[in-house]
């Protein structure tokens, strides 16, 4: 692999020296998502995107073209992944897995199976293309974040390549690693600011020994409310998803997941009804891979918020995580949805957005505060002080 | 570890330091500044005696705003400030400088709001780790992660070590377990770092923040994510004739598809040491025993337990033991958990490591170790997290031979650096701190050790928080000898060689 890394090397400090920004792409599954994205099958969005393009790449005027990587200036290059691809190392008794980037992420995922392991945040994919890299540094969870918890939970350890050339390596293999700070982590989510990440090192988990999904008829509010109960419990709830239906108020679908005692205790607690195996798993599939019809709104909104959140009145709602996750179909304005989001201890991001619908003026992700703002221009300035990865992209300006 | 030698200088008294006490008597109340020696000296180190410094005065803010002014304060007269929770740390991490000022957060002791129904705790700093779990208990509720000092050590430690535990391989350590940090930078400016909702928005900060080594900011609240109590926990104590065998069991444990509740390993050295003093009834003539941990509901309990006897069995057990009752596993866990004061009463002094190595190296390593004892010719103990991979080998010496001092330190090093060697890391929860710092240069390139630099910079423009820890200077790693080897060449081949 090392002559693949030479190239990016190469490709990194040529775009150095001719004062090029660089778009990092792994399988260019997730484009969309971010700052100045553009889907280039949505002509209408040409002239928004464009706006937002201008507003953060400083570096010249924008002028989309078709290379496949959306938001491409004539500015920019893209750095492309994919050829660094392969698992560098799995030991099923050591609980992680190490793959290069570019490797595909249902690579990944079938491999753990074949040993009874998996991926606990439940990652989507949004595509065949999808690479563990790009899971990682987009930092997605999908349903099963419920138990799983976060995609940065996960993450051992990391390489990047830095905008100078290097190869730097963060973390390890190890379930316990303290030694130096934790930039692993930092780089999970990061969408490539800081620079791309060659290897990821990831832990694993057990795949459950059963699973069983409950239906409940509910509302929003008792939907929340139920959920709400559930959270100090010990109940082996992997995940929850509420969405209005049209016969009835609503449906709450929850996943349990562990040992079949645990399970059987946590059906007669709960009741419900069983939904059957393969439906519930086409439903989980589905959500996680927003392929459900809720998804096809042409303006998505994803908010985080703090536990207890009740009904927010935003508009169309699909609620995950216990309350904690929830999309909206909101056709208000980001200021609107932003207030709400922040009152309810959380954020709010444009996730998807496809139509003549304004792009917010401070970008797709939430404001950062003024302190936290501080730091990570900072951080940016030291890692990649021109400014080569990514510009914009995650925090706008930066 | 006991005393040992005294290695910093003593406080500087003149007139720096009683400027920077008259600067900090305008922004405190008197009873909140230390600076007479007698005063400032019980503050001199924290769990490591080995590292030992004075610092010029000790503040004991009782508020966020005298913490800003305090940090307003050194910063402008360019005085380093260090941080300290309860003084338990291993690595002297909470050191204090001696041209600096030491700021305690004993004051910062209250649990601030339980959200029972959120399984949310919001504490102050200094609030024990025990106090946690022992406030929410009555909600069903607990505080994960259990440093063994978690009778002593505060929250606000635990954030800047990234504290772990007996439990943190199914619980995770303390970085899975805290939602939110607020914090003052030197600067004096409150930020808020993570959120109540399952992410914020911008890079991950708060996972950096975490394990930092209160180089980047003086917490002042944290909210705690608690987990719902078990219904049922039990453990089963299996002995193993081979170090290598308990090794391979661990990993067979895994292999079956079992995370548990904690899985934890003792030498022989260890459980004779320890039983005289708990009479937990180790088998003290197996070579290794486990303490291996299964929780959940009764029905769970009872059928991982079958599955964990079951692996034990076929990887060579030669004695298994299952704890009957609450009582019993309590005292299971009371020989491994106290195994540190019975080294102090086998051993006049006794040195702590920390390294994390791949679980498949576990019986490599500790036959390693076995050969060092001869080669420095010291004992060592091991009790440790055999589940993470992380180690607690315990060197046993006497303090008062300067000779055993060093040799204590030298087999210290070399188990850390084999630990690097198979893949592992030099500290897997109690920090870098003073201690290990010669051993990032084996760990981490220059690159590497730049880019930890520039987070600190990022965080701390003036490098004023715990400066000198965890981050080695160039000089220092040419100096140490031991450098990081990356494909064959050196990392700091720009200096000059002996």
């Amino acid at each position: 692999m090392d002559h693949v890394i030479a190239q990016l090397r190469e490709q990194v400090l040529d775009a150095a020296r001719q004062q090029h920004t660089i778009l990092i792409e792994g399988g260019g599954t997730k484009n969309f998502y971010g700052n100045h994205a553009l889907n280039s099958t949505d002509k209408a969005a040409l002239s928004s995107s464009d706006k937002v393009a201008l507003n953060s790449t400083d570096k010249a005027a924008p002028n989309t073209i078709d290379s496949g990587v959306p938001h491409m200036t004539s500015n920019s290059v893209a750095l492309k992944l994919n050829a660094l691809r392969g698992i560098i190392n799995y030991q099923p008794t050591e609980l992680v897995v190490t793959a290069w980037a570019g490797t595909p992420l249902q690579e990944v995922i079938d491999t753990l199976a074949a040993s009874a392991q998996m991926l606990a945040f439940d990652p989507p994919a949004f595509g065949a293309q999808a690479t563990l890299g790009g899971c990682v540094a987009a930092g997605l969870a999908g349903p099963g974040r419920y138990s799983g918890g976060p995609v940065k939970d996960y993450v051992l350890g990391t390489h990047m390549l830095t905008a100078n050339g290097s190869i730097l390596k963060f973390g390890g293999e190890v379930m316990k690693n303290v030694a130096g700070y934790d930039v692993s982590r930092l780089l999970v989510g990061s969408l490539g600011m800081f620079g791309p990440l060659t290897q990821v090192s990831v832990k694993v988990a057990p795949v459950p020994q059963e699973v069983c999904t409950l239906e409940f008829s509910l509302d929003e509010a008792s939907a929340l409310a139920i959920c709400h109960s559930w959270r100090a419990q010990p109940l082996p709830i992997s995940a929850t998803a509420w969405q209005a239906t049209e016969d009835t108020l609503g449906c709450l679908r929850v996943r349990l997941a562990g040992a079949g005692a645990a399970l059987k205790t946590a059906r007669l607690k709960m009741g419900g009804q069983v939904l059957p195996e393969a439906q519930a798993l086409e439903y989980w599939t589905a959500l996680r891979e927003q392929k459900l019809s809720f998804f096809t709104t042409p303006t998505l909104w994803r908010l985080a918020v703090a536990p207890g959140t009740p009904v927010l009145n935003l508009g169309p709602t699909l609620i995950e995580w216990g309350g904690g996750q929830r999309w909206v179909a909101s056709v208000l304005d980001a200021t609107t949805v932003r207030r709400v989001a922040e009152q309810a201890g959380g954020h709010a991001t444009l996730f998807r957005s496809l139509g003549d619908h304004t792009l917010p003026d401070q970008g797709v992700f939430h404001p950062l505060a003024a302190g936290v703002l501080d730091v990570v221009a900072r951080l940016k300035q030291e890692f990649d002080p021109q400014g080569l990865f990514n510009p914009g992209r995650l925090v706008h300006g930066l | 570890m006991n005393a040992v030698s005294e290695q910093a200088i003593t406080a500087v008294s003149g007139p720096e330091a009683a400027v920077v006490v008259h600067a900090l008597l305008q922004v405190l109340p008197a009873h909140c500044v230390l600076s007479r020696t007698e005063d400032t000296r019980p503050y001199e180190c924290d769990g490591l005696s080995l590292y030992r410094s004075v610092p010029m005065a000790v503040v004991l803010p009782e508020t966020e705003a005298q913490v800003q002014a305090v940090l307003k304060t050194c910063q402008r007269l360019n005085v380093p400030v260090v941080a300290r929770g309860a003084g338990t740390g291993l690595s002297g991490g909470a050191m204090p400088h001696a041209q600096g000022v030491l700021l305690g957060l004993a004051k910062f002791n209250r649990i601030k709001h339980i959200d029972h129904a959120a399984a949310i705790a919001v504490v102050e700093p200094g609030v024990r780790n025990l106090a946690v779990s022992e406030a929410v208990s009555p909600f069903g509720l607990y505080y994960a992660p259990d440093p063994s000092s978690q009778i002593a050590c505060s929250i606000g430690g635990n954030v800047a070590e990234n504290s772990g535990g007996v439990h943190c391989l199914k619980y995770g350590l303390t970085v899975h377990n805290v939602l939110k940090v607020r914090m003052v930078s030197m600067s004096g400016e409150i930020i808020e770092l993570g959120s109540l909702a399952p992410d914020s928005a911008g890079p991950e900060l708060l996972s950096v923040f975490v394990g930092s080594e209160g180089m980047l900011g003086i917490v002042t609240e944290v909210t705690l994510r608690l987990t719902p109590k078990p219904a049922l926990a039990r453990v089963v104590m299996a002995s193993f004739d081979d170090v290598e065998k308990a090794s391979q069991a661990v990993a067979q444990i895994i292999a079956a598809g079992i995370i548990p509740a904690g899985l934890e390993m003792m030498d022989k050295q260890a459980t004779q040491m320890v039983e005289p003093f708990v009479k937990a009834g180790y088998d003290t003539e197996a070579e290794a025993i486990l303490l291996c941990e299964s929780d959940g509901t009764v029905d769970e309990v009872a059928d991982e337990i079958i599955r964990m006897q079951q692996v034990f069995e076929k990887a060579g057990a030669t004695r298994l033991q299952v704890s009957q009752t609450e009582s019993e596993r309590l005292r299971f866990w009371a020989g491994r958990k106290n195994a540190f004061p019975a080294a102090g009463r086998v051993s006049p002094d006794y040195y702590c490591m920390d390294g994390t190595i791949p679980r498949r190296h576990l019986g490599r390593v500790l036959n390693a170790i076995k050969d060092m004892e001869k080669q420095f010719n010291m004992r060592c103990a091991n009790v440790f997290h055999a589940g993470d991979g992380n180690l607690h080998p315990l060197i046993l010496f006497n303090s008062n031979f300067p000779d055993e001092v060093r040799r204590a330190e030298d087999f210290g090093a070399a188990i850390l650096e084999l630990c690097v060697e198979v893949g592992g890391t030099i500290t897997g929860e109690h920090g870098v701190g003073m201690e290990k710092i010669n051993q990032m240069c084996v760990q981490f390139s220059r690159e590497e050790l730049d880019a930890f630099t520039a987070v600190k910079r990022a965080f701390d423009p003036d490098g004023l928080l715990n400066p000198e820890k965890v981050i080695p200077t160039l000089r220092r790693c040419a100096e140490y000898g031991k450098m990081h080897v990356h494909g064959g060449a050196l990392a700091f081949p720009e200096l000059p060689r002996f």
